[in-house]
């Protein structure tokens, strides 16, 4: 399985809620130090509940299909459902194995949104490191 | 234009000597920039060590320890000779270049820059001839000033002139750019910077392995380059300096073999370069990177400096039929070695990634240099570097991947511009 497949290359062409929103609750910008790629998420939060989400920047295929549907899945969500997510869903999300190198393209949005929301300033899967 | 004995290289029988080349279709390895394949004869010196002569060295009154101190000292001495250094004592065995400009930075850094000082630097520095030099001034209060670089990527002389002046203690400058592939007029940099009293480190991380570097000639204070961008193992790496310098300079690392004599509150140090080597060396590298200096100048470095020459004006003209394609830093016969590119509306990871589904490696990122993406004003680039085992057959199979990069990645046009051609000043 190669990882320049349908669904991903979907995400990256058109992906969701790309943007920003003008006045977040919660705003946040972090670069993957790799490779300078970078990754913004804005959320609009109502009574603990994601009510809406955008990100923006730019990176690979990987880190920007990624940030499109760590987005889908979160918007609707409460904050404290969405701080379970982990490193192994989001590579589940993905749905194809990844070298190291772009594990962490695949994990960077959710590690914007964690640090934005939850000040968890770890990498996802590395946090008790 | 060649000299009198001058041999163009026999790639195929080269590439007999890398077992890793063996498959059908062959590796199409473009990243030796990064770090170069291991030749069969350098494996097996390094085997011969562990399974003939295993033991450390120096100390040993056995026969397979004099052995094994007989041949790393054997590779100091083909170092030297390499780069034509007077006495091998003044090739210091480190880890790789990163090491052994530390080494500098605080040994004889500290001892000698102070409170006021200059250090110039050049923008398209790796980040191991960088990042020592801010940590110095910031330890002393020092001050980094930067060369530019021109448009078409050389580097500004006139701006170098410029920032030189009495204050300059230190020039620390990249022989020729990771990322651009720029070769630079090192001999006149000496020069200018010896005329205002300042010492030179040169980065020869890229240059050693494509050419001949004569530290004689050149007469830099410092030079350093490691063992596996030139055929040579991992761990092991060379800092090259004038004797003077070397046996005035203070210890790096304290402990065991760097030293004369210890007593419970002082020692005196060993000579040089015993008093830089604290600790049991790499001595299967040190040993396999003798190998490797010995398979290069076997296979001759005129003749891998053409080599590589003819690959990268190759690579140049087609990757040029290329639509959307940047290619970054000059001309091809002022670069050795790397060209580094970009494909418009493709990022760097994604051109690596679809190019290695096709048997290509080459390398996608910053590549150490984010002073330099900053200053290109992109986030990242793609960079295929070349060497003595790669062939015109290697340049085509990247241009084939690069058109399939762009078959998948263009298909349709795209709701967000991506954006590795746009950094953050646009
Ligand atoms: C120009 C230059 N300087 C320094 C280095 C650092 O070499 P090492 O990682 O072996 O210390 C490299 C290697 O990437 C390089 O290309």
């Amino acid at each position: 399985m190669n990882i320049y497949q349908e669904e991903l290359l979907d995400h990256y062409e058109n992906p969701s809620n790309y943007g920003t929103l003008p006045n977040p609750d919660i705003s946040h910008e972090e670069d993957n130090p790799l490779c300078g790629d970078r990754i913004r998420i804005d959320l609009g939060v109502e009574d603990g509940i994601i009510k809406k989400v955008r990100f923006s920047g730019h990176g690979c295929t990987i880190s920007l299909a990624a940030a499109s549907m760590l987005t889908e899945e979160i918007a609707g969500k409460s904050l404290a459902e969405v701080k379970q997510l982990s490193r192994d869903d989001i590579l589940e999300m993905i749905g194809i194995p990844l070298g190291p190198v772009r594990v962490k393209c695949a994990l960077l949005p959710l590690k914007v949104l964690k640090a934005g929301a939850y000040g968890i300033t770890a990498w996802p899967g590395e946090e008790d490191a | 234009m060649h000299t009198a004995n001058f041999r163009p290289l026999d790639v195929a029988a080269i590439r007999q000597d890398f077992p890793i080349f063996a498959t059908e279709p062959p590796l199409a390895f473009l990243d030796s920039a990064a770090s170069a394949q291991t030749p069969q004869p350098v494996v097996a010196a390094m085997d011969a060590y562990y399974d003939t002569y295993r033991s450390n060295i120096h100390r040993g009154i056995y026969r397979i320890s004099e052995e094994a101190t007989a041949q790393y000292e054997r590779a100091r001495e083909k170092v030297a000779k390499l780069i034509n250094a007077p006495r091998a004592r003044q090739i210091v065995f480190t880890r790789n270049t990163t090491e052994a400009i530390n080494l500098v930075a605080y040994s004889w850094g500290s001892a000698n820059i102070g409170e006021g000082d200059e250090i110039v630097l050049t923008v398209m520095e790796h980040h191991s001839n960088l990042v020592p030099w801010q940590m110095l001034a910031q330890r002393t209060g020092a001050t980094l000033r930067f060369v530019e670089i021109t448009d078409e990527g050389l580097l500004n002389f006139a701006h170098f002139r410029e920032l030189l002046n009495e204050k300059t203690k230190l020039v620390a400058v990249t022989h020729v750019s990771n990322v651009l592939g720029t070769v630079n007029p090192l001999q006149s940099i000496i020069d200018a910077a010896h005329a205002v009293g300042a010492k030179v480190v040169v980065d020869a991380a890229q240059s050693v392995p494509h050419f001949r570097v004569d530290v004689q000639q050149l007469d830099c204070d410092f030079l350093a380059f490691s063992g596996h961008k030139m055929c040579g193992p991992t761990g092991i790496g060379v800092l090259y300096g004038k004797l003077p310098l070397l046996e005035e300079m203070p210890p790096f690392l304290g402990g065991g073999s760097m030293i004369r004599t210890v007593e419970r509150d002082v020692s005196t140090y060993a000579d040089v370069p015993a008093k830089f080597e604290a600790g049991t060396p790499s001595i299967a590298e040190a040993i396999g990177l003798g190998y490797a200096v010995d398979f290069i100048t076997q296979a001759g470095l005129e003749a891998i400096h053409v080599h590589t020459q003819e690959l990268l004006k190759y690579a140049h003209q087609r990757l040029q039929e290329i639509d959307g394609i940047v290619l970054y830093g000059p001309e091809p016969h002022q670069k050795a070695g790397v060209l580094s590119f970009n494909v418009e509306d493709i990022h760097p990871h994604d051109i690596a990634g679809i190019l290695d589904m096709h048997g290509v490696a080459i390398r996608g990122g910053h590549h150490c240099a984010q002073p330099l993406m900053k200053k290109l004003d992109v986030i990242a680039t793609a960079r295929a570097s070349f060497y003595l085992y790669n062939t015109l057959e290697d340049v085509e199979r990247l241009h084939k991947g690069l058109r399939k990069a762009q078959e998948l990645m263009l298909r349709r046009s795209r709701t967000v511009a991506s954006t590795a051609l746009r950094g953050e000043n646009r």
